[in-house]
């Protein structure tokens, strides 16, 4: 059995005009240290799959189980960095990743909590704003502070939800550089849910496309062959680049929504 | 003359200057027994200028009869807080206790402050306890549905945050609940505020204490009809006054 495992899994929701099933029975499999990114259409169900992994949301059927213990409900263990961030505004940077920190070793002592802080917050490089509060910072710099945050969370898996999107290009290309220099760092389990087709073969270990809902399913697991560590310069010449995106491109195209 | 200067100061000029004169033509042609803008001047005068004599229990500077009444407001607004802001978060937080007592705050909440005033001079025998009780009790509400309209929306997404870390109880409190719904609740202040200070004048007149309602109507009982135009205008100052303060400390909360 993988690390993480969920199989089956169903979610509906109730709309004016009766159910609508988002998933219709995903499967997912993830092993420790690896990489992995969900890449779909918008819309597609993307949001509501990370929710239900991390316990946020219950599932209608199927089950998901993180190293051997199912999951019921939300906890640290599925560290989580979210679309739209989520920072608490009135908390600073340090204050914010502090807060998790806190959460997850109530047991240590506090200078240790604080150096603990200090080097998360360091390793996303933003030690000279440590004292400012998100409302203070550019897009990349929350992005940033959001990692750190999921990082603190010491999660077995840390989900990200399109943690990119809201980017302009330029920061989403640097916000990806920073990301893949922390991940051949700490090698925590990822699951990255994003739009972007590029963006999961740069990161991914592997990468499940996931069909336009209603009822979306993930289709089989695209292997990225590309050797780490990797860097963003002449990677879309490699032809184990170009195989990947053309398998996911395939997929996605047969099975688009029929309009 | 700039633009802005004449929008900031010379339009609300020409506002006074129009209000000024249509009193001065009511006094002198329909209510004969209204003072003229002059004539409430020159009996004020003493009042305005040597703010703080004192003369008698209710011969005094409007700057002392101020004074007396900005104290008994502040005990009211603060038990009114004190009473309030718990309350707003119970409802907020908790749905059985918003289903036991909603019906009761929106049965309370419409309730005039000259009906609380007898029933605070049955229970506590005294006018200025009685006062303080009838400011509270009717200052409150804004403060009480405020914190609980701003409980109930805060954003799914910090809720999200702490239910992922497990937070304890408290700490979703202090480090959740509290400072996301902090906007609101400095909203239910400043409306709280803006109401004691409308009771202050009801509860004064009705018990004859010292300060700018009984003042009122004192001078109401002697006739002397300047005076009442003066505390009205020295009431519309102090409460706009009050709302501008509490306007700056509620804007430093929403940035914060």
């Amino acid at each position: 059995m993988a690390y993480l495992e969920v199989l089956g899994l169903r979610k509906a929701y109730a709309t004016a005009r009766g159910r609508t099933e988002v998933l219709g029975g995903v499967d997912l499999a993830v092993d420790e240290g690896e990489f992995v990114a969900v890449v779909g259409y918008s819309g597609s169900g993307k949001t509501t799959l990370v929710s239900l992994v991390a316990g946020l949301i219950a599932p209608d059927a199927g089950e998901i189980v993180l190293d051997g213990a199912p999951v019921t409900g939300p906890g640290p263990e599925r560290g989580i960095v979210f679309q739209q961030y989520s920072l608490l505004p009135w908390l600073s940077v340090h204050d914010n990743v502090a807060l998790a920190v806190d959460a997850v070793n109530p047991g240590r002592p506090a200078r240790e909590r604080r150096r603990l802080t200090e080097e998360l917050i360091a390793l996303v490089n933003l030690t000279p704003a440590a004292g400012k509060r998100p409302a203070q910072l550019s897009g990349g710099m929350r992005q940033r502070v959001a990692v750190a945050r999921g990082l603190a969370m010491q999660p077995k898996v840390l989900l990200m939800d399109e943690p990119f999107s809201a980017l302009d290009a330029l920061t989403r290309a640097s916000c990806q550089d920073h990301l893949l220099r922390i991940w051949g760092e700490r090698r925590t389990t990822v699951i990255l849910i994003t739009n972007d087709v590029d963006e999961a073969i740069l990161l991914a270990d592997r990468i499940y496309p996931m069909t336009p809902g209603p009822g979306a399913v993930l289709g089989p697991a695209i292997e990225v062959g590309l050797p780490r560590p990797r860097a963003r310069r002449h990677l879309s010449l490699e032809p184990a680049y170009q195989k990947a995106r053309q398998a996911i491109v395939d997929f996605l195209r047969a099975n688009r929504r029929v309009a | 003359m700039t633009h802005a200067t004449v929008k900031k100061i010379v339009l609300p000029l020409l506002g006074v200057i129009a209000v000024l004169s249509l009193w001065t033509v009511l006094s002198q042609t329909v209510a004969t027994d209204l003072p003229s803008p002059a004539r409430t001047w020159r009996e004020s005068r003493r009042y305005v200028l040597e703010p703080f004599f004192k003369d008698g229990e209710m011969n005094q500077g409007i700057g002392r009869l101020a004074f007396y009444s900005l104290v008994r407001v502040g005990k009211g607004f603060a038990l009114a807080l004190l009473l309030g802001t718990p309350v707003g978060f119970l409802l907020g937080l908790s749905r059985a206790f918003h289903q036991s007592f909603d019906p009761i705050v929106q049965f309370l909440r419409p309730i005039s402050p000259l009906a609380w005033l007898p029933l605070g001079l049955v229970i506590f025998q005294k006018s200025e306890p009685a006062a303080i009780f009838t400011i509270a009790l009717c200052a409150m509400w804004p403060t009480v549905i405020n914190t609980a309209v701003g409980v109930r929306s805060i954003s799914q997404d910090y809720l999200n945050v702490g239910r992922v870390l497990r937070l304890s109880r408290w700490k979703m409190l202090t480090k959740i609940v509290v400072p996301a719904s902090l906007p609101y609740v400095f909203t239910g202040y400043r409306l709280s505020l803006g109401l004691a200070w409308l009771v202050i004048v009801a509860a004064e007149m009705l018990t004859g204490t010292p300060g700018v309602g009984g003042f009122l109507w004192q001078e109401y009982n002697s006739l002397v009809y300047s005076h009442i135009i003066l505390s009205v205008v020295t009431i519309g100052v102090i409460g706009f006054l009050l709302d501008r303060l509490m306007g700056v400390v509620e804007r430093r909360v929403r940035v914060a």
